[in-house]
């Protein structure tokens, strides 16, 4: 049982990976609060997991609890703020890392 | 009325949170529940008048399992069409509108949240009673808006 | 048969956890990526949840159901918030004019790992 928590645990960060590219890559700046929003899911169900794998549910769970929380905050914050930029697929913060080197030159 | 409801529900998640039972942290939960229901219950339950609050709950706790087979659904369905090797020929989304029944503000959050999660559709935005919804095919717009609205016109807005 | 119950619950929850992975990597645009993004999360952090709240009811004392409680305010804090969420992110996309992916024309620049 230990041991299917542990690759549990190994494969959720191994997804979490896959998300980051998202977060880093995303063509607009909405894509990557969209992914960072997923991360934040994936995280809370990750921290319980180490903490059965510890065997102090008791303690991370208040962990997991506050950090649901901290990243719904954090979305609607940010969402809400971005919500007025026009231009954002556009031009400014919209763009990949590519795009803006080849704009640059 | 609703403080006492409240000041209840506060206690309640005090006491699981903390998870002592001793006199201490007891007299602190009491304490504590009883100034935020003194400051905020008229933003935790709008309309203090209203009656029925219990029944509306037990029927949106009925309305709940239909709403988890629904989620399992749209879950399968994201999964086939992120799967399918030839995804860009199965979606085809589009924007659609229509206007809903219900009137209360509880009601259209709950039509809201439900049509997230439901097979193939999300909420964009609601102006006054105008959704606007996102489907990922024809087939999932033109299921809108369904038994769902009718089922939640029962929940909210029956007896 | 407790853990035999948490093994199927938690596979299931990771495979959909999997699927919501390669949908938001592979779909066209923003708004089919809040499909994946908004359905599949629900579902499967609720199924892992519900999970190990089992496995942690193992040990049937005081303590356990203190922790089997948290994870349940948990998954109702999970149900309401990530929906609101999806809401919130799509609602402030289509304020800021992100054009949606239709089948007619293809728009550049969104079509990466896609292919």
């Amino acid at each position: 049982m230990e041991q299917f928590f542990l690759f549990m645990g190994i494969g959720i960060c191994v997804l979490m990976l896959l998300t980051l590219y998202r977060v880093v890559v995303g063509p607009t700046v909405i894509d990557r609060l969209m992914g960072v929003n997923v991360f934040g899911t994936k995280t809370t169900v990750l921290l319980l997991i180490i903490g059965v794998m510890f065997d102090r549910l008791d303690m991370f769970i208040d962990i997991s609890l506050a950090y649901a929380l901290l990243n719904f905050i954090v979305t609607i914050a940010t969402s809400r703020y971005f919500q007025h930029h026009k231009t954002l697929s556009a031009t400014g913060y919209g763009y990949s890392f590519s795009k803006r080197e080849k704009s640059d030159d | 009325m609703h403080y006492i409801y409240t000041f209840l529900i506060m206690l309640v998640f005090w006491v699981t949170l903390s998870g002592k039972f001793d006199l201490f942290h007891l007299t602190l939960g009491v304490i504590s529940s009883a100034l935020v229901s003194w400051m905020s219950a008229d933003l935790f339950m709008l309309d203090p008048k209203k009656k029925g609050r219990v029944a509306t709950a037990c029927r949106f706790l009925a309305y709940f399992p239909w709403l988890i087979k629904e989620i399992f659904l749209s879950t399968l369905h994201v999964a086939i069409l992120a799967l399918h090797p030839r995804m860009r020929e199965e979606i085809d989304p589009t924007i659609v509108t229509f206007k809903t029944i219900l009137k209360k503000d509880i009601a259209r959050v709950a039509l809201a949240n439900s049509i997230t999660l439901t097979p193939g559709t999300i909420t964009v935005r609601i102006v006054e009673d105008v959704f606007y919804v996102h489907a990922i095919s024809r087939k999932a717009a033109a299921g809108l808006p369904g038994e769902m609205e009718q089922r939640l016109a029962r929940v909210f807005e029956g007896s | 048969m407790i853990d035999l119950l948490t093994i199927l619950l938690l596979s299931i929850g990771l495979f959909s956890f999997f699927s919501t992975t390669i949908g938001i990597l592979r779909f066209p645009d923003f708004y089919s990526r809040m499909h994946a993004a908004g359905k599949g999360d629900v579902f499967s952090s609720l199924l892992i949840l519900v999970g190990l709240g089992i496995y942690s009811l193992h040990h049937f004392t005081g303590a356990s159901i203190l922790v089997f409680l948290k994870i349940v305010a948990i998954s109702v804090f999970i149900f309401l918030a990530s929906p609101t969420a999806t809401h919130a992110i799509v609602d402030a996309g289509y304020e800021s004019g992100v054009k949606p992916w239709t089948k007619d024309k293809q728009e550049e620049g969104s079509d990466d790992l896609a292919t």
